[in-house]
């Protein structure tokens, strides 16, 4: 069983295209993260359909590892647009 | 070669390809309607609204569909790390982003305003 994972792994690369527009177009900074940390997941399905589809499901290790980076680069992001610096004194 | 190979001789094997499917299809939805409320919607804080939970379902509901086409099996624990990781990743992420934006005075769209 192959087509249902490439049918979908189609249907999130799409979904990120449009996601794009928000990331390059889109009026601000926050907007732009928004955008950002969607791809982010976005890319965590993706590796984890395309594992599926080249038979090799191990690239799970990748899209967790993925997962914790995108989550902290969202956090820190957020946490140096709320206060101005990252350590705080 | 894309062969729809869904229908096997093994009535248990074909459930569990049905019900996987259909959790995929449901997840593509989600990622659907959080993408287009991203981009139509008027406002930052509307848009965040519709990314973290449309973006979240689905990606949970497309690892759950893989987590019942694998079966029981050591590479079902790490997907379900990675889907109860995200459980909790995503919500905090967009909860700081709203707090950001509200806290460096992003203005909140009224109807009638244009879209920003």
């Amino acid at each position: 069983m192959i087509a249902p994972f490439v049918i979908i792994a189609i249907l999130v690369g799409f979904t990120t295209i449009l996601c794009t527009y928000r990331a390059v177009f889109g009026p601000g900074t926050l907007n732009r993260i928004v955008a950002a940390n969607v791809i982010g997941t976005k890319a965590i399905v993706l590796l984890i359909l395309v594992g599926y589809i080249i038979e090799r499901p191990h690239f799970i290790d990748i899209a967790l590892m993925y997962a914790v980076i995108s989550f902290i680069g969202t956090i820190m992001i957020a946490k140096y647009l709320e206060r101005g610096d990252l350590c705080s004194r | 070669m894309l062969t729809i190979d869904i229908l096997t001789p093994d009535p248990l094997s074909t459930l569990i390809n049905i019900l996987a499917t259909i959790m995929m299809a449901m997840g593509g939805f989600f990622m659907i309607v959080g993408s287009v409320g991203l981009l139509k919607f008027p406002d930052f804080y509307t848009r965040l609204h519709a990314t973290g939970k449309c973006d979240t379902m689905g990606q949970i509901l497309i690892i759950v569909g893989c987590m019942i086409y694998q079966g029981f099996d050591f590479i079902t624990v790490k997907l379900f790390f990675v889907s109860a990781f995200y459980i909790f990743a995503g919500p905090a992420a967009t909860h700081a982003l709203m707090k950001a934006a509200y806290f460096t005075g992003l203005k909140v769209w009224k109807k009638g305003d244009p879209k920003m």
